[in-house]
């Protein structure tokens, strides 16, 4: 496999609804942002260009199949090789790492990866019940399809087993509320404090509606090069930032559609299967994880995720990292519930499993230089959704997971004052960071590593 | 006295309009003001019906209309599943038919959705709570019924509970719900 970078991206603004321009023109802003961030004009780059990836999730909210090669069409790339990828909210990251392959195979020097989604076509509890489509149809959706009640199901075994608080999920919702606040991208920009959290309308018990994305229209692009491709860019006369951004490990995995289906393995199992090199060598983690299999709990259930351990630790691998919370500068992961990212803490190894809760209220996940009006007990150790997430950035889907690779992108060239005109959520000399995106309950989950060369 | 809400709710719907603003002359400054216009949105209708099977799991919705509880077990290995699977995922053989309709069952966990997806909205607030069975693997989605949802608690998870059936099936997996055993 070749080397990688990724040297540009784009994002339109995240909105309730974007009437304004069709799916494609909206694209097409993330794209012309891209290209004019090196420097390039739309004729100099589309000569250049290889082909491109296409990302959106729903046929239903665009009313429209075959929407990718629309946007292919508009944005001038015909009959340059191109195709959709689809995999529900990981959608955006399978198509970075799907630029990636194509890449890093040789198969393309230059390859663009886009995504969009206009979820404002339908009134949003129809857009609720498009999404649950993406359960079961047969044995989940008729009983009540609801992605909201599906997580708070999973956020509640976990409080039951673990002793998580919806203060703790609250802490989450106010430190990406807080940091949105400083992202002109982000659709809602607000700053909350726990008790606005736990007094907002209860959507689905214990998560309330500031405990949940929501849906968004949007678009994101990235332009992911080889040696060769950077070489051709620049003797176009493309200006690529430096230091180069490389992206150093992809992983994926995957899970049963049906939370129901979730295996609950033993202690054994566990430790030899999933858990990470660092618990594994660690005494006082293994006994750790013993007490806890003691008093009952069995992996992952439907409390963790185990696609996203699974995606984690692969990606952890290929990147060289042993230890994520001292390795990782920043964190963009897929927080479509303040619950969901309590429990990728633990699946991405930043805490033990159980720990996501107490890690929440901590302050290490937290910015060093924002004020939260939170009395945090400990020092930031790895930013994460420094962007504001989804739950304040918004959740286009499409666009969602190639939005943190834009971010992270940002972030590694140290050039979040220069598109955010807010040096704010710059993360200070980042060096690493990771990029994570994540469908269903859990059933696609990809970890991207992007790092910052010299 | 409560306070009406501050927001009206938003609905499509309307009027229908013959004709639509537009430059009576069509020169280029009157042209070129078109690029200032707000977007035209229209309602699209969109309805389906479609013949969904059950394929091998259709036993699972006959026995429910029978007040049958079934699930699926793997012969080799004794792994079963509470939510029907034709084949195991971990030897890749076809499972046998048990019935689990006396099998003693506790909520695993639980919310109460007071927001839905819209064919459901009418229904709120209702109970989702997963299964847990004893000698089975595997959990099962259903409603929760009988409980105070004005009193929710963690201790519900963990309650012991038993199947009910509608006497009326509508070949849904909502045939079946529980309720607090007892």
């Amino acid at each position: 496999m070749r080397p990688v970078y990724a040297v540009s991206g784009g994002v339109s603004k995240f909105a309730k609804a974007r009437p304004d321009k069709t799916f494609q023109a909206v694209v097409k802003e993330a794209y012309d942002y891209a290209i004019a961030d090196i420097g390039l004009d739309f004729e100099a780059f589309t000569r250049l260009v290889d082909g491109s990836v296409a990302s959106y999730f729903s046929d239903h909210f665009t009313r429209q199949l075959m929407a990718g090669i629309m946007t292919q069409d508009y944005l001038g790339l015909i009959p340059k090789p191109g195709h959709r990828v689809e995999g529900g909210g990981a959608t955006g990251g399978l198509c970075f790492q799907e630029a990636w392959k194509s890449v890093a195979s040789g198969h393309m020097d230059i390859c663009l990866a886009y995504g969009f989604e206009t979820m404002s076509h339908v009134e949003t509890w129809k857009g609720n019940e498009f999404i649950a489509l993406a359960s079961d149809v047969s044995f989940d959706y008729p009983v009540g399809g609801f992605y909201s009640g599906y997580y708070a199901m999973m956020v509640t075994r976990h409080m039951k087993e673990f002793g998580t608080t919806p203060e703790q999920l609250a802490h989450v919702s106010v430190k990406n509320h807080i940091n949105a606040y400083h992202n002109p991208y982000a659709q809602k920009r607000n700053r909350y404090t726990i008790e606005d959290i736990r007094n907002a309308p209860m959507v689905a018990w214990p998560l309330t509606r500031l405990d949940i994305c929501v849906m968004s229209d949007g678009a994101a692009a990235t332009i992911l090069v080889s040696e060769e491709g950077l070489k051709k860019l620049e003797a176009a006369g493309a200006k690529v930032a430096r230091p180069l951004v490389k992206v150093t490990g992809i992983g994926r995995g995957t899970d049963a559609m049906r939370m129901s289906d979730r295996p609950h393995v033993d202690y054994e199992t566990f430790m030899k299967d999933y858990a990470t090199p660092e618990e594994k060598d660690s005494a006082e983690t293994s006994a750790y994880y013993k007490k806890l299999w003691e008093h009952g709990t069995r992996y992952p259930g439907i409390h963790s995720f185990r696609a996203g351990r699974t995606a984690g630790n692969m990606a952890y691998k290929m990147a060289g990292i042993e230890h994520p919370l001292e390795e990782l500068d920043f964190v963009e992961l897929h927080d479509a519930y303040t619950s969901s990212e309590i429990q990728t803490y633990e699946d991405m190894g930043l805490c033990r499993y159980g720990e996501g809760g107490p890690f929440a209220a901590s302050g290490k996940a937290f910015l060093p230089n924002v004020d939260y009006g939170l009395d945090l007990p400990e020092k930031t150790k790895c930013a994460v959704n420094p962007s504001g997430g989804l739950i304040a950035c918004g959740h286009p889907v499409g666009a969602t997971g190639l939005m943190q690779a834009v971010f992270a992108i940002w972030q590694l060239q140290g050039t979040i004052n220069k598109h955010f005109n807010d040096g704010t959520l710059q993360v200070k000399d980042a060096r690493r960071g990771a990029i994570h995106s994540h469908a269903g309950t859990g059933t696609y989950v990809t970890v991207s590593i992007l790092e910052r060369e010299g | 006295m409560a306070k009406t809400p501050s927001k009206r709710a938003e609905t499509l719907g309307g009027y229908i309009v013959h004709g639509i603003p537009f430059p009576v002359e069509s020169d280029p400054d009157s042209l070129a003001f078109l690029k200032k216009m707000a977007p035209i949105q229209i309602e699209q209708e969109y309805k389906i019906t479609y013949l969904h099977s059950y394929g091998q799991d259709s036993p699972w919705f006959a026995g429910l209309t029978n007040k049958h509880l079934l699930a699926t077990r793997d012969e080799k290995t004794g792994y079963t599943y509470a939510t029907p699977r034709g084949h195991d995922m971990y030897t890749g053989d076809e499972t046998t038919w048990i019935d689990i309709t006396t099998r003693p069952a506790r909520v695993h966990t639980f919310t109460v959705c007071y927001f839905g997806s819209e064919e459901f909205l009418p229904e709120t607030p209702f109970v989702l709570a997963l299964i847990e069975f004893d000698d089975v693997n595997t959990l099962l989605l259903t409603r929760l019924m009988g409980v105070d949802m004005d009193e929710v608690s963690l201790d519900w998870v963990g309650m012991e509970v038993e199947p009910r059936f509608l006497r009326n099936s509508k070949l849904k997996p909502t045939d079946v719900y529980f309720v607090p055993k007892g």
